[in-house]
Parts: C-alpha cells; sequence; structure tokens
C-alpha cells in the first residue's frame, strides 16, 4: 500500500504549484505513471481521494497517463515493449531484459482557478 | 493515524520516540480521523456545499464550493515534478553521506519471516568486529528486532512506522542522527518485511540486498518482480531445510533470472552457517570500495596546510 505515500507525495507537490500559481482551489490532476512503476493505479485513486480531503485538491479529478513499459533485449539488441516484470521478449521470447521506459511518475498539470 | 489506509508518517517512532513534524507533513483525509475542511463556518450554516461530509471514499469528482464559481477563470499548469523527487533528494543525501564516510549501506528486504534479523545477529556475530557494523531496523511496531541487534554489542536503531508498510530515505535520514555510524563501516538497513512496498523507495543504499527462504515458494520472484529487480543481490536462506522440503533450487533461481538478468545469489543457512562465508566476503568486498572510493574522494578534495585549494608547494613540505 505504498501508493499511499505516493497520493501524499502528489498533494505536496500540487500544494506547492498552487500556492506558487495562487491557486484557490485546483480541480484536475494529471499525472504521468509508467506501467512498470510498482504502482496499482485504481489503489493510487483511491489513496489521491483519501490524502486530498480538506486541502485544496479536494474533490479534484486525477486523471492518470499510463505511459507504457519497455526494456533493452540483449537477444535482439533492440528496445521492445513490455507489458510487465518478467515478461518475455516479445521478439525473441528471451529474458535477457533490462528496463528502460515505463518506470517514471510525474504530475504533468494542473488544472485550478 | 489512519488505520483504513496504511499511511502512517504522522506515526513514526524512532527508538520509541515520537517523530516529530512539521505542519507540512500534515494530511486530513477523514476516513478515520477528524479532518479539516478549512471553512469556519460549521455543517448547518445554511448554504450548499456541493458535496455530502462523510461521504464515501470513490465519491464522484464534482465541482467543490459553488458558492465560488465564476470569479476566477480556470487555468492549466504544467509541473512536470517527479512524483518521488522528495524521496530520491533525501535518498540522495544519505548517499552521499555514505560516501563522504566511506560507508557500506544495505537495505535488507523480504516477506516477514525469511530470517532478515538471524541473518544480521549472525553477520555482526561471525564479523566479530572486523568491519563494524551498526543497524536500522524497520517494523510496525515494537523493538524486538533491534533488541536482538543490541544484544550481539552492534548499535541499532528501530524505526517504527507505525501503519507504514516501508522505510524511506527521510526516516532513515532521521535514524542516522541517532546511529552516527563510524566511518569505513557497515550500515545494514532491515527493511519492513514486505516484499511489494520497499521496491519504490529509495533509501541512499549501495545495494537492495532481498531475502528469500526456501519455506516460501520459488514463484515469489515472478509474483513479486519488483522488489527482485530491484536487488542487486538475493540470498537464498534456510537451505539447511532443504532436504525436507520440496524447494526447487533450479526453478528458483531461474524464476529471479528471469525477472532479474543481472542478480547474484548466494545459498545461506545463517543459523547453520552454510554459505555464511560467501555472504561475508561479499560484504568485505563492498565496504573494501565504500572506503576506497571514501580515499579517492578524500584525496581529492584535500586542501593543502596553507588553504590553497588545487595543492601547492607546501603540502609536499613537512612541517616543523
Amino acid at each position: 500500500m505504498h501508493e499511499m505515500s505516493i497520493a501524499e507525495s502528489v498533494l505536496g507537490i500540487v500544494e506547492e504549484s498552487a500556492r506558487r500559481e495562487g491557486f484557490g482551489r485546483v480541480k484536475e490532476v494529471r499525472l504521468e505513471i509508467g506501467r512498470l512503476a510498482a504502482v496499482e493505479v485504481e489503489a493510487l485513486r483511491f489513496c489521491f481521494d483519501a490524502v486530498v480531503r480538506g486541502s485544496l485538491a479536494e474533490g479534484a479529478r486525477l486523471e492518470i497517463d499510463e505511459t507504457p513499459g519497455s526494456a533493452w533485449c540483449f537477444g535482439c539488441s533492440a528496445t521492445v515493449p513490455v507489458g510487465a516484470r518478467g515478461d518475455p521478449c516479445p521478439a525473441c521470447g528471451g529474458f535477457q531484459l533490462q528496463v528502460n521506459g515505463g518506470t517514471g511518475m510525474r504530475v504533468k498539470e494542473l488544472l485550478g482557478v | 493515524m489512519c488505520t483504513t489506509c496504511g499511511c502512517g508518517s504522522d506515526d513514526v517512532k524512532i527508538d520509541g520516540k515520537a517523530h516529530g513534524h512539521g505542519p507540512e507533513h500534515r494530511h486530513d483525509h477523514d476516513h478515520v480521523h477528524d479532518h479539516d475542511h478549512g471553512h469556519a463556518h460549521g455543517p448547518g450554516c445554511g448554504h450548499d456545499h456541493g458535496h455530502e461530509h462523510g461521504h464515501p471514499l470513490a465519491h464522484e469528482a464534482q465541482p467543490q464550493h459553488a458558492h465560488a464559481a465564476g470569479v476566477a477563470a480556470e487555468r492549466a499548469v504544467a509541473v512536470e515534478r517527479d512524483i518521488l523527487a522528495r524521496n530520491d533528494a533525501e535518498a540522495n543525501a544519505n548517499r552521499r553521506r555514505f560516501t563522504r564516510q566511506g560507508i557500506l549501506a544495505l537495505n535488507l528486504v523480504s516477506s516477514p519471516g525469511s530470517g532478515k534479523t538471524t541473518l544480521l545477529v549472525e553477520t555482526i556475530r561471525r564479523l566479530g568486529g572486523e568491519i563494524p557494523v551498526t543497524v536500522i531496523e524497520g517494523d510496525q511496531q515494537t523493538s524486538n528486532d533491534a533488541d536482538r541487534i543490541r544484544a550481539t554489542g552492534a548499535k541499532a536503531v528501530q524505526v517504527n512506522t507505525g501503519k507504514g508498510c516501508h522505510l524511506d530515505a527521510h526516516m532513515v535520514g532521521h535514524a542516522l542522527e541517532h546511529l552516527a555510524p563510524a566511518e569505513d563501516s557497515v550500515v545494514m538497513i532491515e527493511n519492513v518485511g514486505n516484499l511489494v512496498c520497499p521496491a519504490a523507495f529509495d533509501l541512499g543504499e549501495a545495494h537492495k540486498v532481498v531475502v528469500l527462504s526456501v519455506t516460501e515458494g520459488e514463484d515469489k520472484p515472478l509474483k513479486y518482480p519488483d522488489m527482485f529487480t530491484a536487488a542487486d543481490l538475493m540470498i537464498l536462506n534456510k537451505c539447511d531445510l532443504l532436504p525436507h522440503l520440496d524447494f526447487d533450487v533450479a526453478q528458483c533461481e531461474a524464476n529471479a533470472r528471469r525477472v532479474n538478468p543481472f542478480i547474484e545469489i548466494l545459498h545461506v543457512s545463517a543459523t547453520k552457517g552454510g554459505g555464511m562465508e560467501a555472504w561475508l566476503d561479499w560484504i568485505r568486498e563492498g565496504a573494501g570500495e565504500a572506503r576506497s572510493r571514501r580515499r579517492r574522494s578524500t584525496a581529492e578534495t584535500a586542501t593543502p596546510p596553507c588553504g590553497t585549494a588545487g595543492g601547492c608547494a607546501c603540502a609536499a613540505t613537512p612541517r616543523v
């Protein structure tokens, strides 16, 4: 349930950005979460709703863009798409993979008034 | 303290003492504890707020506080910030401290009951002071593990995370202030027993070491791939029990390498001593590297007695 810590970090960034922008309320928060970022998106939504209560982002819509995972395949010498850790290379079926994309977690954008 | 969601940052204790935080750490969600909606008036104030107090967690996203609508135009602003940036910044501060002091820091992760504390106790006992070891113990409750470490004579700090499911870099930074580890030593961080959440949090360690006991399933690396990907070393513990179990060691190793082709693997029995020497050698090698790095960086930044950075003749001249 580390999604709660992540939701708290999101709120920290949202509050800081909202103060800087002079927002009284935040109505939408847009995140980018990699599919290999070890985050359960539905759990994060649940936690986000919980942590923003009483803050200026209470009731804000949470939009999450999921970015695809990718890895360098040592067998193919190429970057290949991967859906989950432990999946084989879709081209050669091997497991000599080093993840190189889809692990990031960012706050992209706020909509506020 | 929130008993529903698993958060517990207000409830973190270091050696039983409250870990004080400023108001910026407040979180006012309401599913267990009281919360503050930020207006001065009470619920009977006579105008519609557009949402119900005491609503369920999965409430509809609606425009809140309709009485303010139309006053200011909505604006979208780009933020573009890493969500874990703060943890990562604190982890880097811990890492700089370790580098500066020549400390090898290891983050031990596993499910509960894999034998992490026994492994640490035996490691400290067998090293016998050859390399000083101090320990940060992470558990939700009790100081039992730190007590077990202290019984070996080693210094230990217990971090109780309350309901928290992992240690973070901030907790470790505070624990280090209490622990005050010596130069050229080893700091062992025993994380909360949990094969999921600790994977995502850098504490500033040189390596995550995942401990898997042979009384667990050999498919654990496939079930919890994030942790086995994050680790540089897997210790297969309780190997003395293998004759009594159906555990398939080769399959377990194949599973671990499937999610992490670069993972090193050691077979150990902390209680009976099998494989312990290889583990101690792995620590010795890492501690040696940390020591050399400190010496190199000390040499690079050394200021001669005259205070002229970059070197001058007086550095090589014996002072009388």
